[in-house]
């Protein structure tokens, strides 16, 4: 135990848990932005792998840096605005438009990839993000890409725009009582739509974290199921986005703690345990979390309610 | 009026009107428009990879339906998807969204190894008339309670289905690595990680000599016509459909909602469970950690193409299958990549769920 505890004091560790969390927490703005304002929106795991992909692929191509992470988040924007176009316009099932389109971007992307790069047998890779310890006198904090510290400064910026503006109040009303909103005379479909494009468009520069950042290739597993754990985390953040920090920075630390213990070898309290242990723990950690928060989830009251105008 | 809608988006207004009655017509029209609109999309993509895109797609047909060869192989392929596409549906039917068929799949396929592999194959020392039920049963008790987890969280607790069984697909993936390093590793496999083996008796008959197709196929879609009955003609099927078509009122009318939830639960995750067993069975006869290309997954594109009609989930399940098949002989001749299938499906999903809302609301512009 005291080895663990050394780990966890080292400040290699800390510099793990932001890097594992700032996908999560992009993810889960993104997502948590779609929800508040009524749209569940599955699409992100397969957003994640197109953003990766996307930003990767412009980086890879000569673009800048920042340019690869603005093509994610235009990548994202494509996807989430089918998404709007099909839940919000056309009021189909959030569940399997969501599930679609995370089939419909994974395969895309994979496809792009396989034409792109017929017969590689090593992955190209790119110069990604350098840290940024050059210019930054923080100690953690300037171990991490830039992306890191754009994810940190989203979540006051997302707290400010849903708690502190006429546009927020509408998107938050959006979620828990359309029928209110178009009494105000605001449209609907408008808000829900503006929502999920500009959701989407965070979880595509979540993907593309892992490309531009966390790694310097694009993988075809890479996503690996962090799009549903962000899904899981907006629900532990009560569709908050002070708590969607927390939520991911835990998160990251468990995953982080993980990863400290399969190298360790000595095993948590001693304990040998097959490496397929350790790497279950996020998963079931996000299971937990859904169950610590259960009795005291508040759902956005319309969520997955399609609104139909002059329809109860 | 009441019922009258309109939708805006973006400059132009969207309007949803639902039609009293359908045209025969668009009955017809529907589906081929869907198909249509497949076609052409993806032709483009196809185009981009440099491929010529009559060929290609002529290809994918023969590849997938052209030949006795390719229908034996696409059969094949469609047995695990029935079957997983009857677990979805009927999941789905009771708006029980159960995203989790992979992980039940493969926990199907673990416990069938258990019961059938033990000893180095030999199983228990009991006659192969009782050791195959059982290891049947077995496979789909494991998928069973795979799912009633989730279905109990919901109904108790009100945690979301839909992400813990996703995150379940993980663990349970996991789970099924460590199995096969560990107590389940076959001892004379070099390389790739992969289980012990069923003993012979316990393999599934090939239906026709020297191809794959095995009595799985036979298995699935009796299962398919009972389901379909189940639905259609006993008290259970009203009772999910009732409550998938809204849970309030058929608490009202007196129906357990609780307990529906848990029949359909067990129901839909013995059916994925049973997949992973007759993969087993029927196939290698040994658990690989890549023996599903995402059945489970696909089973959800199944289930709603056939819009959760046990019977619509046959036909679906085989168009799905000869996509995933014709795709690789298209592959291996004009070089397109095999992920053009999957992109076909996705494409395919979404037109029949525009298609589908076309027939039943008449969209108007204005």
């Amino acid at each position: 135990m005291g080895e663990t505890l050394e780990l966890m004091l080292a400040a290699p560790f800390w510099v793990a848990v932001l890097r594992i969390a700032t996908p999560l927490l992009l993810g889960t703005l993104g997502v948590l932005l779609c929800e508040r304002a009524g749209v569940l929106n599955l699409g992100i795991e397969g957003i994640m792998v197109a953003g990766a992909f996307a930003g990767w692929l412009t980086v890879y191509q000569g673009g800048g840096l920042w340019a690869g992470v603005a093509v994610a988040a235009l990548t994202g924007m494509v996807f989430g605005a089918l998404h709007a176009g099909l839940t919000v316009t056309l009021g189909l099932s959030q569940h399997v438009s969501g599930l679609g389109i995370t089939l419909l971007a994974t395969s895309l992307a994979s496809y792009a990839y396989r034409v792109t790069f017929p017969k590689v047998d090593s992955p190209p890779t790119i110069q990604p993000f350098a840290d940024m310890s050059s210019w930054l006198p923080l100690p953690v904090l300037n171990q991490q890409t830039p992306l890191t510290l754009l994810a940190l400064l989203l979540v006051p910026a997302l707290a400010w725009l849903l708690y502190r503006t006429p546009l927020g109040l509408a998107l938050r009303m959006v979620g828990e009582n359309p029928e209110a909103v178009e009494g105000q005379g605001l449209n609907v479909a408008h808000l829900r739509t503006g929502a999920v494009v500009a959701g989407s468009a965070l979880m595509g520069v979540a993907g593309a974290f892992l490309t531009l950042a966390a790694f310097n290739a694009f993988y075809f597993n890479m996503v690996n199921g962090r799009g549903w754990v962000c899904v899981a985390l907006v629900v532990f953040a009560s569709w908050r986005p002070g708590r969607a920090l927390a939520g991911a920075l835990l998160f990251g630390f468990f995953d982080a703690l993980q990863l400290r213990l399969q190298q360790a070898g000595s095993g948590l309290l001693g304990l040998q345990l097959p490496y397929q242990f350790y790497l279950m723990l996020p998963y079931v950690m996000a299971i937990v979390a859904l169950l610590l928060v259960a009795r005291r989830a508040s759902y956005p009251q319309a969520l997955m309610k399609p609104f139909r105008k002059g329809q109860r | 009026m009441a019922r009258r809608q309109r939708l805006r988006s973006g400059a132009c207004t969207v309007r949803l009107e639902p039609r009293s009655q359908t045209p025969a017509w668009l009955w017809l029209v529907a589906p081929l428009a869907a198909l249509a609109f497949t076609l052409a999309v993806t032709s483009l993509l196809v185009a981009w990879s440099g491929a010529p895109v009559g060929r290609s797609y002529a290809l994918l047909l023969q590849g997938g339906f052209g030949s006795r060869f390719a229908w034996t192989e696409t059969l094949t392929r469609a047995t695990p998807l029935i079957l997983t596409g009857l677990a979805v549906a009927l999941a789905f039917r009771a708006r029980l969204y159960n995203i989790g068929a992979e992980g039940q799949l493969y926990a199907g396929a673990l416990a069938a190894v258990a019961v059938g592999g033990l000893h180095g194959g030999v199983g228990w020392s009991l006659p192969g008339w009782l050791l195959f039920p059982l290891m049947i049963a077995v496979a789909c008790a494991a998928g069973a309670l795979l799912l009633l987890g989730p279905a109990w969280l919901k109904v108790r607790l009100g945690v979301d289905e839909v992400v813990t069984t996703l995150l379940l697909n993980f663990i349970v993936l996991l789970l099924v690595s460590a199995m096969l390093d560990g107590p389940m590793k076959d001892p004379s496999a070099l390389g790739w990680p992969q289980s012990v083996a069923i003993s012979d008796p316990l393999q599934l008959d090939k239906l026709i000599p020297r191809s794959r197709m095995h009595t799985g196929l036979l298995a699935a879609l009796a299962l398919a016509v009972a389901l379909a009955g189940l639905l259609r003609h006993t008290t259970l099927g009203l009772e999910i459909r009732a409550v998938g078509a809204n849970a309030r009122a058929a608490a009202f009318a007196g129906m357990p909602v609780r307990t529906v939830a848990y029949k359909v639960a067990l129901l839909s995750g013995a059916l994925a469970g049973l997949a992973g067993a007759v993969e087993v069975a029927g196939r290698a006869g040994y658990v690989t950690l890549d023996m599903s290309p995402g059945y489970g997954y696909s089973g959800i594109v199944v289930a709603m193409l056939a819009a959760l009609h046990p019977i619509g989930v046959v036909f679906a399940a085989v168009f799905v299958a000869g996509m995933l098949v014709g795709a690789d002989s298209m592959s291996r001749a004009v070089g397109v990549p095999t992920y053009i299938a999957d992109v076909i499906v996705a494409v395919a999903l979404i037109a029949v769920l525009v298609a589908t809302l076309g027939v039943r609301w008449r969209v108007r512009f204005r």
